[in-house]
């Protein structure tokens, strides 16, 4: 990915230098033909092409923000209620992710869904020990969210 | 145009105090330090969120200055408040806090025990065990 953007520079560079005017207009104008070019080539690459990744990159963000709102709005459900009937309790949710910063990502995404939060992940990065705040709703609902999160992270680290 | 900007300034500052009074009534109300916890990094996360994002914008459009700093205020307490939040969670646990209420399954206890005693072929069956049990209850 690293390697398609730099690329992509270095044609909004040249075609600042081919036209003679070394504006930031110039440079965008480069960049989007430079964009072009990249996506005519993109099997010439080993890996996907890049505005696919940063697409699913937003996609993520995204989901970030509308957990974090839903997750609050949970939250106040919880503690405005006149009677404390939740049950508490820690379960283990196994992960099939592999890189240290996509489990980083799901363990912050999990934090931010309504009602859970990562107390620790096994030593060798297989098992996530969330604590749900009312266990009885939580469990079947939230795998079905996870499994979106995890969807959605294997989204961006695919080549 | 002013009016309208005006008019969502003050919903994103008013908003962003309840979140906050919601994350300390909930700090008061809620039973354990888990729980509690819950409502701290959420609740309080969302409101510094948005006072952060009413004062940019009415720094952007009343006084016509784009204060960048905000922003990235807003970016590290969204990257930093749900890991306070798990290392909390964690210290708590391993100093031996008990959760409240007694029917609350608790799969983390086992996974200690086995991580003391350093027994690898249970630590496989154990999780063998989990993924079976996350099987069965999707199906």
């Amino acid at each position: 990915m690293a390697k398609q953007v730099l690329l992509n520079v270095f044609l909004g560079f040249m075609w600042m230098f081919l036209t003679t005017t070394y504006e930031p207009v110039a440079f965008v104008k480069g960049y989007i033909f430079g964009l072009l070019i990249i996506f005519v080539f993109r099997k010439f690459f080993d890996s996907r092409f890049y505005l696919y990744r940063v697409f699913s990159f937003i996609k993520l963000a995204l989901i970030f923000i509308k957990e974090l709102i839903m997750a609050n709005i949970a939250v106040v459900k919880v503690v405005l209620k006149p009677k404390m009937d939740m049950t508490p309790g820690i379960f283990a949710y196994p992960t099939s992710l592999e890189k240290d910063w996509e489990i980083t990502t799901l363990a912050n995404l999990i934090t931010l869904t309504p009602g859970t939060m990562v107390i620790d992940i096994s030593e060798d990065k297989k098992i996530l020990f969330v604590h749900a705040i009312d266990i009885k709703d939580a469990k079947a609902e939230i795998d079905g969210i996870k499994e979106s999160f995890e969807k959605a992270i294997m989204e961006v680290s695919r080549t | 145009m002013i009016e309208i900007a005006k008019l969502i300034i003050v919903a994103f500052i008013l908003i962003g105090a309840f979140f906050h009074l919601i994350a300390a009534l909930g700090v008061i109300r809620l039973p354990d330090v888990y729980t509690r916890n819950h409502a701290a990094s959420k609740a309080a996360t969302l409101g510094v969120l948005c006072i952060l994002l009413g004062t940019f914008l009415y720094f952007y459009f009343i006084h016509d200055h784009f204060n960048s700093r905000v922003l990235l205020g807003i970016l590290f307490m969204f990257l930093t408040a749900p890991v306070a939040g798990h290392l909390l969670g964690r210290a708590a646990y391993h100093s031996g806090v008990k959760m409240w209420g007694q029917n609350g399954p608790d799969d983390y206890k086992e996974y200690i025990e086995i991580k003391k005693s350093e027994k690898y072929q249970e630590y496989e069956a154990y999780r063998k065990k989990i993924e079976e049990n996350i099987k069965a209850e999707s199906k």
